[in-house]
């Protein structure tokens, strides 16, 4: 029997990869570019970090970390092509998103059969250890990005320059941003938090990639960028909520008020609650005003 | 020096490559001849050799295998049995394409779809021919209800359809898995099993493709297709969501109620997605599932309705295709080629009908170029 302060690491664990994927959602979203690829981004980061931890934990004590940069690279190459297509070639950002998607599941587990042969990786030994308290460092890279991501977007110009490409972008390139440019950086930004975020799940919550491993984690991320109304603040609050809920569904047997729930009381739980909110928050524009658009330059 | 023989671009006919560009058609084979090519480049890139992938897909098509030399009409059945609840999801897809949304919610859809069949198909009473087309009935209202209420959202609160549809899946997932362990006798994975009645008859196509899956279902989707057409093309409805599709504040000025066609076309996009979980619940199963993941028929349907222009021959004719992949995939495995190839090549053909506008960039390229050589030309001339 355990009481709920006993599951604080528990659920800093959930929460620090849907937080650190909803920061990546939160830069791209500010600049213009919806990224529903998260979940495919996450995808490809925790494939890039089981494999190279598999691979190289008996050779190096750095291997987490390695392994962790790796993923943070892999996510941002393969975003990359959803910047070559929404932002360079203005096509619409919800299908170069899913193709995203699509592609990840697959090339993930195809590459799991050509190294591993098997449809997922191997195993490795020893996964991240837990710091004081029980809380595992994923947790405070968290912590630093999310202050990372707030002082950039909040307190440099650059931030402030990409925040106007995603409320205006005509008005934000006739005072001599480069929207396209600013765009482009933000999308590789998400990508590689999102492969981070990847990375972070794979080695504190198990041990191996498999096609299940993020399960819907990238989409949770997508949610609390709405339900944190797209401010900094907002988004790592609702990571926190949803985390929680996602902890909860996995933890409740052990707790006795909360046994008589069904489980998929808890797992359902940030899905209706952002349902619930964006209508409560119907015609109060909190969204980018211009996410989602493509940037055409005005006629020339 | 001769001087360069310039043609007037208005007597000089497309260039190929113009023309391959410009139709929606050829754009579409490009995409997927490119999605073949880059995924064959794969398999060559890992040391597989590509042939066995060839090889499956046309065991897939014909019943034909290539190695042993033996003919077997089962793999056909089992290519349309995997097109079926793909050419419906990519209509599901379409549909709301086509009245100007992003449905990516077949996904939630099916899954309604295919537990409401599964409800009727355990409880209602066992009456032949009723039984399975009730439950398929059911289906489809079930999940025309789940779109619908995405539509309305949108409609009423101006909640964006991409995010809510996304949020449904997942509670459609969870949903689904309460509602069908509630059912007595079932465990973690499956409910009893259905009655004989409940399941979607082979009759004939039994025999004719020596005992696969292929139920009569795929009558029901043929006629799905005829509809999806002549709703869109031929009644006051479809011609009210298409003007919806291609300007929103024109149909609104023009008198069209925009909101309503929002509702309407999500909840029949939505029956479409329904009538897919209900055929694949009742057509490939003798038992209800609890459903441990998705079974990935909805977001290939965006795959099949991008391919297919979200009209509704595309559709079928990209159905069958992406159906063909997907059966190939035992096939390949068994032929050493990793079967998740097929999920790689989907992949690559979405993300190369996004590039489009990039194909369209580079016409306009061509086009300007072309002017300005035009242009230099009469300023040389000129001097």
């Amino acid at each position: 029997m355990i009481n709920l302060f006993d599951m604080i690491p528990s659920i800093l664990m959930m929460v620090a990869p849907i937080l650190i994927a909803a920061l990546g959602g939160l830069v791209s979203e500010r600049s213009g570019v919806v990224n529903i690829a998260l979940e495919g981004l996450m995808g490809v980061g925790a494939f890039t970090a089981a494999t190279v931890h598999t691979l190289l934990e008996s050779s190096t004590p750095m291997s987490i970390w390695i392994a962790l940069g790796a993923a943070a690279l892999a996510g941002l190459a393969i975003s990359s092509i959803h910047a070559l297509a929404s932002v360079t070639f203005n096509a619409d950002q919800v299908i170069s998103g899913t193709g995203i998607n699509l592609l990840a599941t697959g090339g993930t587990v195809f590459l799991c059969q050509i190294i591993f042969h098997q449809e997922r990786t191997e195993p490795y030994k020893l996964g991240m250890m837990p710091g004081p308290g029980g809380i595992y460092p994923t947790a405070w890279i968290a912590l630093v990005a999310l202050v990372l991501v707030w002082y950039l977007l909040y307190r440099r110009p650059w931030g402030f320059r990409l925040r106007a490409c995603g409320e205006h972008p005509q008005a934000a390139a006739s005072a001599g941003i480069d929207v396209r440019r600013t765009r482009w950086i933000a999308v590789l930004i998400s990508g590689a938090l999102a492969g981070l975020a990847g990375a972070s799940i794979v080695v504190t919550e198990t041990i191996q990639y498999t096609m299940y491993t993020i399960n819907g984690a990238g989409f949770i991320a997508l949610a609390a960028v709405s339900f944190g109304r797209w401010k900094p603040k907002g988004v790592a609050g609702a990571s926190l909520l949803f985390g929680s809920a996602v902890a909860l569904a996995i933890y409740m047997v052990n707790i006795k008020i909360l046994r008589d729930f069904p489980p998929e009381f808890f797992s359902i739980l940030p899905y209706i609650i952002t349902i619930v909110t964006l209508v409560a928050f119907s015609g109060k524009d909190y969204a980018p005003a211009a996410a989602g658009q493509p940037y055409e330059k005005g006629g020339s | 020096m001769s001087e360069p023989r310039i043609v007037p671009a208005e007597k000089r006919g497309k260039a190929p490559v113009d023309a391959l560009i410009g139709s929606n058609g050829a754009l579409s084979i490009l995409v997927v001849v490119l999605g073949f090519g880059f995924g064959t480049l794969i398999v060559l890139a890992v040391g597989r050799n590509p042939s066995g992938m060839y090889l499956a897909l046309v065991q897939t098509l014909t019943g034909y295998n290539a190695t042993s030399h033996v003919w077997n009409p089962r793999y056909v059945g089992e290519w349309l049995t995997a097109s079926m609840p793909l050419i419906l999801t990519g209509m599901s897809m379409g549909f709301a394409a086509r009245s100007g949304l992003f449905n990516i919610g077949a996904e939630g859809q099916y899954i309604i779809g295919l537990t409401a069949a599964q409800f009727v198909a355990l409880y209602f009473p066992p009456i032949a021919g009723l039984h399975w087309s009730l439950a398929l009935l059911a289906a489809a209202l079930a999940a025309a209800f789940w779109g619908g209420f995405v539509g309305w959202l949108r409609a009423r609160y101006a909640v964006s359809e991409v995010v809510a549809t996304i949020m449904l899946n997942y509670i459609a997932f969870f949903l689904s898995r309460y509602l069908t362990r509630l059912i007595p006798d079932a465990n973690t994975y499956r409910t009893p099993a259905f009655p004989e009645t409940a399941i979607i008859p082979r009759s004939f196509l039994d025999p004719l493709t020596n005992h696969s899956r292929l139920s009569l279902a795929i009558f029901v989707v043929l006629l799905c297709v005829f509809l999806y057409w002549l709703i869109l093309e031929r009644t006051k409805l479809g011609f009210e969501l298409r003007a919806t599709g291609l300007n929103r504040n024109a149909a609104l000025y023009a008198g069209i109620r925009v909101e309503r066609s929002f509702t309407a076309s999500m909840a029949i996009a939505g029956a479409f997605a329904g009538l897919a979980g209900g055929i694949v619940a009742l057509g490939s199963f003798s038992y209800g599932r609890v459903l441990g993941g998705y079974d990935n028929y909805g977001f290939n349907g965006i795959a099949v309705a991008l391919v297919g222009n979200s009209r509704a021959v595309g559709t079928l004719v990209s159905g069958l295709l992406f159906g063909m992949l997907a059966s190939a995939q035992p096939l390949m495995q068994s032929r050493q080629i990793p079967k998740e190839i097929t999920w790689i090549i989907s992949g690559l053909v979405v993300v190369f009908v996004s590039l489009r506008a990039g194909f369209r960039m580079l016409v306009e390229w061509r086009a300007k170029r072309a002017a300005e050589r035009g242009q230099s030309y009469a300023e040389a001339r000129d001097d």
